[in-house]
């Protein structure tokens, strides 16, 4: 009995292990591609998300709430003012300044987590909202401000 | 002798939480970043960790027993995001019983899967689990089969002998909606000595106190208090299926996430029948460093 407790421990063990070398070198294996691509998710956002309106884009303080939280979740990815980091890109880039509010708030519920982004529908719908003001209210960052467009 | 039995358990029931609680202090004035964690302690939710994040967490488990001493359980978790959609976790209980002794009851290793790429009216998790316990374990981490309060009198000494391998496995059902939280757990569980398939079950609602955010950095805020109740209990097993013989169990929580990362739970069980425990005070204090994989990368390979 102990042998087949020590197999089974040790094969679960190979198995975790496994799984997590294959889901390092698959991220490896994406990374360029994801950089390319990731902001191409903003174009599969479906119609009727794309169209929906911010409740609080008349909010006057929607911008600065979306500000804290967006310290409190995002900076450590997205970089501060959303400049970008070394995990995530920038939200500066005309692709997400130039998409409506509705296809950032999808991107926000339903994460992108083939490529790391998680979903933050636990963040009630409220201060998903106020994370797109911010984000909105963030503009297009000069040209050449980009970290990851640095060598 | 009596007295100093009851000042050394309440010692280290303090002390245990205590040296934890400084490190993660320790660790806590290096990084900052915020969790946002539901309230429950038994019951999962489809809201996994974020990936490269790290949350260390302490839990107690303060019960009485009707015709036995009283216990403190007690355990710590390592829970990882690997990527966005597995979240593994690894689990140290022990627990000290009222007259008796102090002993380390045994190890667990959880995954947690999410198969779906976007959010959907309902979310599968999948979840699979290994622990290599003894028997004197009171984490009651989950209610299942015809697990009922006697089974708990059994002293220390005697427990402790007996080793428990077990596969445990949890559909886990659960849905976000208008800044609520729903979700429920369905548990089989596979003691690998020749004990049969048991069954479980947990449920669990929640809701943050305000769904707006402040336009200010602030602890007390009430958004950052999650209300909720989870109810959970056995199943029976294979060959009795069914709520005969079996424990229910009813658990009002609180829940403070605390923009620098810290997250306090706090939550008082009650029975629901003659074979449960009739009360059980469960809490825990949690801190999450973010961006723990890319550093312990970095450390080895020298640059990120």
């Amino acid at each position: 009995m102990k042998f087949h407790c020590c197999c089974l421990t040790g094969l679960l063990l190979f198995a975790g292990l496994a799984l997590a070398l294959r889901a390092q070198d698959g991220r490896r294996e994406r990374e360029p591609k994801e950089k390319e691509s990731v902001y191409a998710e903003l174009e599969k956002v479906p119609e009727k998300d794309r169209q929906k309106r911010n409740p609080l884009a008349k909010d006057p303080d929607a911008v600065a709430a979306g500000a804290v939280l967006f310290e409190e979740h995002c900076e450590e990815c997205h970089g501060s003012g959303g400049m970008g980091g070394k995990k995530a890109p920038s939200l500066r880039a005309a692709e997400v300044q130039n998409a409506p509010p509705g296809a950032i708030f999808w991107i926000l519920t339903n994460g992108v987590v083939r490529k790391k982004m998680p979903v933050w529908s636990k963040l009630p719908e409220p201060q998903r909202w106020q994370l797109v003001s911010y984000i909105k209210s963030l503009g297009m960052a000069p040209a050449g401000s980009d970290p990851q467009a640095r060598p | 002798m009596f007295f100093l039995r009851v000042k050394s358990f309440r010692l280290f029931a303090l002390s245990v939480p205590a040296v934890l609680l400084t490190s993660l202090a320790w660790l806590g004035s290096a990084i900052l970043l915020h969790a946002q964690e539901n309230p429950y302690i038994v019951a999962y939710d489809h809201n996994l960790e974020e990936p490269g994040s790290l949350e260390i967490e302490y839990f107690s488990n303060l019960g009485t027993e009707r015709g036995g001493p009283g216990f403190h359980a007690f355990w710590g978790e390592f829970e990882y995001g690997v990527t966005a959609w597995w979240t593994t976790e690894l689990y140290l209980t022990g627990q000290t019983t009222l007259d008796e002794s102090t002993v380390f009851t045994g190890i667990r290793w959880e995954n947690r899967i999410r198969p779906l790429k976007r959010e959907h009216f309902i979310n599968p998790v999948l979840y699979f689990e290994y622990e290599n316990k003894n028997g004197a374990d009171k984490t009651m981490k989950e209610v299942e089969g015809h697990d009922v309060e006697s089974d708990y009198l059994v002293p220390n000494a005697i427990a402790r002998q007996e080793t428990v391998h077990e596969l445990e496995f949890k559909l886990i059902l659960s849905r976000n909606y208008k800044g609520w939280n729903f979700t429920e757990n369905t548990i089989a569980s596979k003691n690998l000595s020749n004990v049969p398939w048991e069954f479980g079950y947990a449920l669990g609602a929640s809701r943050p106190l305000a769904l707006k955010g402040a336009a200010h950095r602030c602890n007390f805020c009430l958004q950052h208090f999650i209300a909720g109740v989870e109810m959970y209990g056995g199943l029976g097993d294979r060959y009795s299926f069914g709520l005969h013989d079996t424990s229910h169990y009813l658990a009002p929580g609180l829940v403070w996430n605390l923009p620098s990362g810290w997250t306090f739970r706090i939550e008082p069980t009650f029975g629901l029948n003659g074979n449960s425990h009739q009360f059980l005070l469960r809490w825990g204090a949690a801190y999450e460093i973010s961006g723990f994989g890319r550093n312990v990368r970095s450390v080895f390979k020298g640059r990120d």
